[in-house]
């Protein structure tokens, strides 16, 4: 592995090493690049732990599932399926304006970036709807974990697709105003990116919370819970 | 040998300040972030140092202080601890000396998201703000400990229940966001802004240990930062993450099924990997500060690089031996004793190569070594008394004693200090163009290093006869003799001995800036990056026009058959054998 190579040097002996020079826009994408990858493995780690935690709850004998019988609210979870659409949808219109600005073709890249803001914004919507329902059905945040690692979850995934946005505005006006043709693309590559590990980790949130009880055992006797 | 593909950056393209408030208070300069974060972090330093003079005032002499009731004891142990791991050590070291010295030392203009940089240190400064705002709140600061278990810290009895527990978990938040956003620009600057030629192991070892501590803080402040969230709703709201049914005060609570342990568990997720990273910067650090005085290359360089990163890693392994007596499955404590002793390896290592550098060296016992060489002792007498806790049977009687107090302030309070010293006093003519003091500079280390032991030695003792910590006063107990409140005094006076002394450091920073000694440039003729630039000090930009070249790593030091006993890492091979014909030295040629 190239990382094992790099510790294997000896850089106490003289050598001619090879120097490759590359120009600055491409510095400027490798930045935001190594960024973005520690920045999606904090994010990760966050979630994760969360998810420990909230497996590690499910075995308490308090704890009552969304899911598993008829009378749950997630045991038909049509509309969290609806905000996963969205999402999605969201996440297909950043990767259109990501290959539209690679391509040059920059009106098309900003009609994905709205379309991308719009989904993302009724992604958000819903989830606010979910809430509410569930509230008026009676599953307050205090009234069980599992309603509490509801919202808790929801909310935090909530904040980091906010984040998105006000990243992917800052890109969207600075290309608005400089009409920074090569920032845009790099910008709204990292976006794109960023909102596919949210959907990715939505997906894990969406199973682990409409998951039943059996589940959860499995699961906690798996890891070791 | 390869290396990261670079560019140029031009001066032209930095962000230049041109008014007060851009070049001293919103700086993007990574320099003047640098002082922010040092000047504030040892400002905050210092109340916590006070709280512990009180703690001492109360231990020493009990009964004599009517101003210390059992109430403000417990915030003053709390906030000395949390202030000194977090707000002082992981900000000073990081945000202070990662600041200073990442960008300079790997050959960059600065950071390379300057503008992150800056709102790092105002998060840093507002999460410092809000913690000290929790001294004025009714109830005062949480007194719940650093460790903040639930569910007693949350609960009424605890001092600081009311507001002081919510500020806390408030500016741990705040702080950790302010961490993450200065590590992304730690990480992405040594990965992506290094000067040709300065292949990663060329970097100095300061770095090394700052870019791994960095990367540790990243994956390791998260768990904290889940664990106040989740804290802060059940106190907030309500909820029962960690809080179980329990009846306090005779009223049966809300809460329902939560689990404590839980938040132990991800308290010291976070709290071991913290131990590392303040020790690795300092780690790193120290390694140069020994090379430069004494006058030779690291010992073992490769060996000290892997050492730091296998302590990285092995550092999120060993979180449960702060948890032996929490009641959790024996065979955890199996796992994570031998997790632990193994740690021991790659750090006993790194103890032999900085003995083994200084072993023939040519030693000059300038002030930042003899801090170093003071690190050296203080590190290797707190690292032995790990070994002793890290076992689960001889952990159990120890547990919560004096004991454990002594180990880890020797450890992880008194070594990494040494080095800050250390690293003060040897980058201090950088920073300033001044050198301190030198009388009073010895006079500081002296009193400092003695001091220390006679408030560390002995508390190994107390723990041994099991006096417990955390306790407001003894009282009458058995098993405690009378003398043990002689040496109780006695180290009271001790820490307040070294506690003034500190004053002499700082009174000589101050007097030296006006009026010290000039410093020419590179002062200790070290090689690595930061002391060879065009200005000195740096201004802004680091290199006027053009970014500097490296052509060797950062410890030719007392290179047989060159001229001077240093090459800068900026010095080509040409340049030292024309240096060399010219002043007739016989060149040994290549020094494989």
């Amino acid at each position: 592995m190239n990382f094992f190579r790099t510790l294997g040097e000896k850089p106490w002996l003289a050598q001619a090493g090879e120097i490759a020079v590359i120009n600055n826009s491409e510095q400027n994408i490798l930045k935001g690049k190594t960024a973005l990858k520690f920045l999606l493995a904090v994010v990760g780690v966050i979630f994760f732990l969360f998810t420990v935690t909230f497996l590690s709850r499910t075995q308490f004998p308090d704890f009552m599932a969304l899911s598993g019988e008829p009378w749950q609210p997630f045991t038909n979870p049509v509309q969290l399926w609806y905000n996963t659409a969205a999402l999605l949808l969201g996440g297909i219109g950043l990767q259109g304006a990501k290959l539209s600005a690679k391509a040059n073709h920059f009106n098309k890249a900003l009609v994905g970036i709205i379309i991308g803001i719009f989904f993302t914004l009724l992604f958000l919507v819903g989830q606010l709807l979910v809430w509410t329902q569930l509230y008026a059905l009676g599953y307050v945040l205090t009234s069980n974990p599992a309603n509490s690692y509801f919202y808790l979850f929801t909310a935090v995934h909530g904040l980091h697709i906010l984040g998105g946005l006000v990243a992917l505005s800052y890109v969207t006006f600075q290309f608005i105003r400089k009409n920074g043709v090569a920032r845009l693309s790099s910008g709204i590559s990292l976006c794109a990116t960023y909102w596919h590990f949210l959907f990715v980790v939505w997906l894990l949130l969406f199973a682990l919370l409409t998951s039943s009880p059996e589940t959860y055992k499995t699961i906690a006797q798996l890891c070791g819970f | 040998m390869s290396y990261t593909a670079i560019a140029d950056q031009p001066e032209g393209d930095l962000h230049d300040p041109d008014t007060f408030i851009t070049k001293y208070i919103y700086s993007q300069d990574h320099k003047v972030i640098a002082i922010q974060y040092t000047v504030t972090a040892i400002a905050v330093g210092l109340v916590a140092l006070v709280l512990s003079g009180l703690m001492r005032l109360q231990l020493g002499f009990p009964d004599t202080f009517s101003f210390i009731d059992p109430s403000n004891y417990y915030q003053f142990i709390t906030m000395h601890g949390m202030i000194m791991v977090i707000y002082l050590l992981t900000a000073l070291l990081l945000g202070g000396f990662g600041n200073y010295l990442i960008p300079l030392m790997v050959g960059a203009r600065d950071m390379v998201f300057p503008f992150l940089n800056m709102l790092s240190f105002w998060f840093y400064f507002v999460s410092v703000i809000v913690l000290m705002a929790s001294f004025f709140v009714p109830g005062g600061p949480t007194g719940a400990g650093w460790t903040l278990y639930p569910p007693q810290a949350i609960l009424e009895g605890t001092p600081g229940s009311d507001w002081g527990i919510i500020l806390m978990l408030v500016s741990l938040t705040i702080f950790i966001v302010a961490f993450t956003m200065g590590g992304l620009n730690y990480v992405t600057t040594v990965l992506q802004a290094r000067a040709r030629g300065m292949s990663l192991m060329r970097m100095p070892l300061t770095i090394w240990g700052i870019f791994v501590a960095t990367i540790l803080g990243l994956l390791a402040f998260p768990a904290l930062l889940v664990s106040a969230i989740m804290m802060l709703m059940d106190k907030v709201v309500g909820t029962s993450f960690f809080m179980p049914a329990l009846v306090s005060m005779g009223e049966q609570l809300s809460y329902s099924g939560g689990s404590p342990i839980l938040f132990q568990h991800l308290f010291w997720f976070f709290g071991h990997p913290e131990v590392y990273i303040v020790a690795l910067p300092a780690f790193g650090m120290v390694s140069d500060v020994l090379a430069v005085h004494a006058r030779k290359n690291i010992f073992g360089y490769r060996m000290m690089v892997w050492a730091i990163v296998a302590i990285g890693g092995l550092s999120f392994i060993v979180w449960a031996h702060h948890m032996y007596v929490s009641g959790m499955n024996p065979y955890f404590g199996f796992f994570f004793a031998t997790t632990t002793l193994i740690i021991a390896v790659p750090t006993a290592l790194k103890v032999y190569n900085w003995v083994l550098t200084l072993y023939r060296g040519n030693i000059h016992l300038r002030t930042p070594m003899l801090f170093a060489i003071g690190f050296i002792f203080t590190f290797t007498h707190g690292g032995l008394t790990g070994l002793f806790l890290g076992n689960v049977v001889i952990d159990l009687p120890l547990s919560d004693t004096y004991f454990v107090v002594a180990h880890f302030h020797m450890v992880m309070g008194v070594s990494p200090i040494m080095v800050l010293f250390a690293a003060i006093y040897h980058w201090f003519p950088l920073v300033s163009g001044k050198h301190l003091n030198v009388r009073l500079s010895k006079l500081h280390f002296w009193i400092t290093f003695i001091g220390t032991y006679a408030i560390y030695l002995p508390m190994h003792y107390l723990g041994f006869l099991g006096v417990p910590r955390r306790y407001y006063a003894m009282g009458d107990t058995d098993f405690i003799p009378a003398s043990a409140q002689t040496l109780n005094a006695n180290i009271t006076i001790a820490a307040l001995i070294v506690g003034l002394a500190q004053l002499i450091f700082i009174y000589n920073v101050i007097i030296s800036l006006s009026k010290g000694k000039k410093s020419e440039p590179n002062p200790w003729d070290a090689t690595s990056l930061e002391w060879q630039t065009p200005d000195f000090p740096p201004k802004h930009g680091n290199w006027g026009k053009t970014l500097p070249v490296v052509y060797r790593w950062a410890y030719d030091f007392s290179v047989p058959g060159t001229k001077y006993d240093f090459i800068p890492q900026n010095v080509a091979e040409e340049d030292v054998e024309k240096e060399n014909s010219n002043a007739g030295v016989e060149s040994t040629g290549d020094k494989k």
